[in-house]
C-alpha cells in the first residue's frame, strides 16, 4: 500500500474540500485496492476455540479477510463477535488454533493472551476501535494520537504532529486538536479514536460496535469516516448491530452466533438468501 | 586519643535542653549556648591545648538526653559532658573521668505544704522528676510508688505548683536555679543521696581520659573550676571533696577520686555571678526577631526533611506498588511482607534502629541522611498502597487500548496507566505529605534539629513555652495549609480530566 509514503493515509480524492493540512504532506497516491477480495490475504483465522469456563464463546472459527475488504460481523448479542475481533489483534487469547495477520503468526494455548514480538508487530498491521471509545483521558485530542507514532513507531514530535494534523483534518476534527476527551461529544470522541488508529498507519482496523453508544444523529458522522476508509484499501473487520450499514458498505458479511460462524457471503446474499435458519431468525428479528 | 584531637576538636556531646545552669540557649541571643560545662569544655579544650601542645577548641554537639550513650558508643562525638552521673551501671559500659561535680538530692514543696518534712512522708504521694536521672532511682529505691518522670527540668516544678504533684526530688544544681528563686516554693530538708558527675568517655579511650584527668586536675588546682562553678552559683562545700579522697563517703567509694589530690580552696571569689533572674524574672519577653531567624531556620530543615523523606517514599513505593501488582509470585510476596513491616512497626522504632542499631554492625550514617531513609521507608508503605488502588482504579480497557496501538506493558503502564493513576493518587500524597510533614518532628530522638526540637530548646530555655508555642504553630500553619489548597486544587484538576 502506501509503506514508501511517509504521509499518514493521503485524503481521498473526495474527502473534505476545505482540507489544508493535508496538502503539505502530499505524496502519490497509493495504488487502490481493488475492490472486495482482491487484494492479498491479511488476516486468517484458522479453527479459533475459546471458552469462558464451561461457556464456548469461539467454536472452530475461521474467517478469511484480504486487504481492500470490509468484512461486517454480525449476530445475536453473546455470540462471540467481540471475542473474535479481539482474537485477531491478540488481546485475547484462546484454546485452540490459530491466528495469522501478513506474516506474524500468534499462538495461544491456556486462553492465554500472546505478547511478546508477534503481537505487537500484528497490532500494529490492525488498528482498533472500541465502543467505548478508550480515548486516554490524560491526553489532548492530539497527544493521544501522536503517542503511539513517537513511542511506539519512534516519530519524532513533528512527524507524529503532522500525521495527526491531517488525520484530524480527515476526520474533521482539527478545531478541537486541544481539547481533552472529556469535552467531546461522543461522535467526536470515536472520530478522534479513528484518527488516534489510523495515525499508526496500519493495514486493516477492527470496529467494535463503534457506533452503539452514539446517538442516531451521530451515528452517521462516525459511519461516514469509517465508509472513506475502504477506499484506502484497507481491510476493515466491523462488528455491527447497524443492518443498513452492513447492506450498503460491505464486501462481505458474516454472521456468528452461539460461536459458530454460520453465515458468510455477499451482503445481498446473506440478507436475501440466508442459508442458515438461525440466521433467518437473527434477521427477522433486527430488522422488524 | 591521637584520632579524635589529632583534627584539633574535642567533640563534646550535651543536651541542650539539659537548661540553667548546665547548657541553655541565652534567652537574649538565642544562637548562643550558655552553661558552666560549656564554659568547663572550653577550659578543658584550653589545658588539652597545653598538654598535648597543640591547639584544641571545644566542639558542642546537641543531642537527646536519653539517647547520650548510643551516641557516645556510635561516635557522634568523643565524650558526655552533660551532668552525667557516675553510677556502677554506667561505668560498666563507659569509661569515666574523675568528677568534676558533686551534686546532691533536693525535696522540695509547695510554700504551704505541711505534709512533708522528708522524703519518707511522701509515700502515697506523687513525686515529679526528671526520667532516667539519679534523682529517680532515688525515689525508686525509697519506695516511692507514684514517681512522676518529666523529659525537661522545667515540667516538674510547674506541675508543683499546679498541685498536680506533691512533691518534686532533683538534683541541688537544677533546684538552685529553677525553685529557689521561685516564691512558691520551698526547699525541704538538707541536701542527701550525693552523687558525682564526670566526663564520660568510649571503654578503649584510656589515653584520652587520663589527659582529661590530668586537664581537671590542673584546673582545680589553679582554682579556675572553683572560679567557674562559683559564677553558676554551683559553689558549696561539698565541692571541697573533689580533690581529695572522700573519707566516710561511702556512697563516692570507687567514683575515681585523686588519692593525691589536694583539698580545693574552701571559698573561691567569683568574679561574677549569673543574674538569677535568667530563670525566675523571666526578664527577657518574646521578642519575634530574637527567635524568628532561629526558628525559620529549623523550618527549613523540616521542609528539606519532608520534601527528600518524600522523595524516597514515592520512587520505593512506585517499585513496592509495581512489584505488588504485576511481579513474579515471590516478588509479589516480598513486596506485600515489605508494606505489612513497614506499616506495622512505630517510626521512632525505625528510626533508632537504622540510627543506634545499624552502627552497631559497623553501618554509620549521618543523622539527616537516616531520617530521611527511616520516613522515606516508613512512608513508601503507604505510598504503595495508595498507588497499588490508584492504579487498579484505571480501567482495565485502557490496558486494551494501549495493548491495541503496539505498547508494550511497560510503555502502556509507563505512559497510560501510570499518569491516570498519579492523578487518582494525588489526594491522598498530599494528605501523606502534610502528615510527614509533622512527623518530621520524630527525628529530635536522633539529634536533627528541626523545627519542633528547636522549639523546645527554645522554651526550655527561656520559659516561653506559649508564646514561642504560638510563634512555631503558625509557622508550621504557614506551610502546611498551602499545602492543603494546592492538594484540592490538584485533585479538582485531576477531577476534571
Amino acid at each position: 500500500m502506501n509503506e514508501d509514503c511517509d504521509s499518514p493515509l493521503p485524503p481521498p480524492a473526495a474527502a473534505r474540500s476545505d482540507s489544508t493540512a493535508g496538502s503539505d504532506v502530499q505524496c502519490a497516491a497509493p495504488p487502490r485496492a481493488a475492490p472486495a477480495g482482491d487484494g492479498e490475504e491479511l488476516i486468517e483465522a484458522t479453527g479459533l476455540t475459546k471458552r469462558f469456563g464451561e461457556r464456548l464463546i469461539l467454536d472452530g472459527v475461521s474467517l478469511r479477510v484480504r486487504s481492500g475488504e470490509t468484512v461486517a460481523l454480525i449476530g445475536p448479542s453473546g455470540g462471540g463477535k467481540s471475542t473474535l475481533l479481539r482474537c485477531l489483534n491478540g488481546l485475547h487469547g484462546w484454546e485452540q488454533g490459530s491466528v495469522r495477520v501478513g506474516p506474524y503468526r500468534l499462538e495461544s494455548t491456556g486462553n492465554v493472551r500472546p505478547n511478546g514480538q508477534a503481537a505487537q508487530q500484528v497490532r500494529r498491521l490492525l488498528g482498533m476501535v472500541f465502543q467505548d471509545f478508550q480515548l486516554f483521558p490524560h491526553l489532548t485530542v492530539l497527544a493521544n494520537i501522536c503517542e503511539a507514532p513517537r513511542r511506539v513507531l519512534g516519530l519524532s514530535r513533528q512527524e507524529a504532529e503532522e500525521r495527526a494534523w491531517t488525520l484530524l483534518d480527515r476526520v474533521g476534527m482539527k478545531e478541537r486538536a486541544t481539547a481533552y476527551p472529556d469535552v467531546l461529544s461522543g461522535g467526536q470522541k470515536q472520530r478522534v479514536a479513528i484518527a488516534r488508529a489510523l495515525a499508526m498507519q496500519p493495514r486493516g482496523l477492527l470496529c467494535d460496535e463503534i457506533t452503539s453508544a452514539l446517538d442516531p444523529e451521530l451515528k452517521h458522522e462516525v459511519l461516514e469516516v469509517v465508509q472513506d476508509l475502504r477506499r484506502d484499501g484497507m481491510a476493515l473487520v466491523v462488528v455491527t448491530h447497524e443492518m443498513g450499514f452492513a447492506r450498503r458498505a460491505a464486501d462481505r458479511v458474516v454472521v456468528l452466533a452461539d460461536g459458530r460462524l454460520i453465515e458468510d457471503g455477499p451482503p445481498q446474499q446473506v440478507f436475501e438468501q440466508p442459508a442458515s435458519p438461525r440466521t433467518r431468525q437473527f434477521l427477522s428479528r433486527v430488522l422488524a | 586519643m591521637r584520632q579524635q584531637l589529632a583534627s584539633g576538636v574535642l567533640h563534646w556531646g550535651g543536651d541542650e535542653e539539659g537548661g540553667i545552669p548546665f547548657q541553655f540557649r541565652d534567652p537574649e541571643h538565642p544562637e548562643r549556648l550558655l552553661g558552666f560545662e560549656v564554659e568547663l569544655a572550653d577550659a578543658l579544650a584550653r589545658e588539652l591545648s597545653v598538654l598535648l601542645k597543640h591547639k584544641i577548641v571545644a566542639q558542642f554537639t546537641p543531642y537527646e538526653w536519653v539517647s547520650l550513650a548510643t551516641g557516645l558508643a556510635r561516635g557522634d562525638f568523643d565524650v558526655i559532658l552533660s551532668g552525667y552521673e557516675i553510677t556502677p551501671e554506667r561505668q560498666q559500659q563507659m569509661r569515666f573521668t574523675r568528677p568534676y561535680y558533686i551534686y546532691a538530692q533536693q525535696l522540695v514543696v509547695r510554700r504551704d505544704e505541711t505534709r512533708i518534712r522528708g522524703l519518707a512522708d511522701c509515700r502515697g504521694l506523687a513525686v515529679g522528676t526528671l526520667s532516667g536521672s539519679a534523682a529517680e532511682r532515688v525515689l525508686e529505691i525509697a519506695g516511692i510508688v507514684q514517681r512522676v518522670g518529666f523529659d525537661g527540668q522545667v515540667e516538674p516544678f510547674l506541675e508543683l505548683e499546679l498541685g498536680r504533684v506533691d512533691a518534686v526530688l532533683l538534683d541541688t544544681p537544677i533546684v538552685t536555679f529553677y525553685a529557689e528563686p521561685n516564691p512558691r516554693l520551698r526547699t525541704v530538708g538538707a541536701p542527701f543521696a550525693h552523687g558525682a558527675y564526670g566526663i564520660a568517655l568510649r571503654p578503649a579511650d584510656a589515653a584520652l581520659a587520663a589527659c582529661l584527668d590530668e586537664a581537671l586536675g590542673r584546673l582545680m588546682e589553679k582554682g579556675e573550676l572553683a572560679q567557674i562553678l562559683g559564677k553558676w552559683r554551683l559553689w558549696n562545700t561539698d565541692q571541697a571533696r573533689l580533690a581529695r579522697p572522700p573519707r566516710a563517703a561511702a556512697e563516692l567509694a570507687g567514683l575515681g577520686f585523686d588519692p593525691q589530690g589536694r583539698p580545693l580552696p574552701d571559698r573561691p571569689q567569683p568574679r561574677e555571678v549569673v543574674a538569677p533572674d535568667l530563670v525566675t524574672g523571666r526578664a527577657a519577653r518574646l521578642s519575634f526577631w530574637r527567635y524568628a531567624p532561629l526558628l525559620l531556620r529549623a523550618a527549613g530543615v523540616t521542609v528539606l526533611l519532608t520534601v527528600l523523606s518524600m522523595g524516597v517514599a514515592m520512587a520505593v513505593g512506585l517499585v513496592v506498588a509495581v512489584a505488588r501488582l504485576y511481579g513474579p509470585r515471590p516478588l509479589r510476596a516480598l513486596a506485600l511482607v515489605y508494606v505489612e513491616f513497614f506499616r506495622g512497626i512505630p517510626l521512632l522504632l525505625l528510626l533508632f534502629f537504622l540510627y543506634f542499631g545499624l552502627a552497631q554492625f559497623g553501618v554509620e550514617m549521618p543523622a539527616v541522611l537516616t531520617a530521611i531513609l527511616g520516613f522515606g521507608l516508613n512512608y513508601a508503605a503507604y505510598e504503595a498502597e495508595i498507588y497499588r488502588s490508584a492504579i487498579l482504579s484505571v480501567p482495565a480497557r485502557q490496558w486494551e487500548a494501549a495493548r491495541a496501538l503496539g505498547m508494550t506493558e511497560a510503555l502502556a503502564f509507563r505512559r497510560i496507566i501510570f499518569p491516570q493513576a498519579f492523578r487518582t493518587a494525588l489526594g491522598p500524597m498530599t494528605n501523606d505529605f502534610v502528615a510527614l510533614f509533622k512527623d518530621t518532628s520524630l527525628v529530635s530522638v536522633i539529634a536533627v534539629r528541626e523545627l519542633t526540637k528547636e522549639y523546645l530548646v527554645l522554651a526550655r530555655s527561656s520559659l516561653q513555652f506559649v508564646e514561642l508555642g504560638l510563634l512555631t504553630a503558625a509557622l508550621y500553619l504557614l506551610m502546611s495549609v498551602p499545602l492543603g489548597y494546592l492538594s484540592r486544587w490538584l485533585e479538582q484538576r485531576a477531577g476534571a480530566r
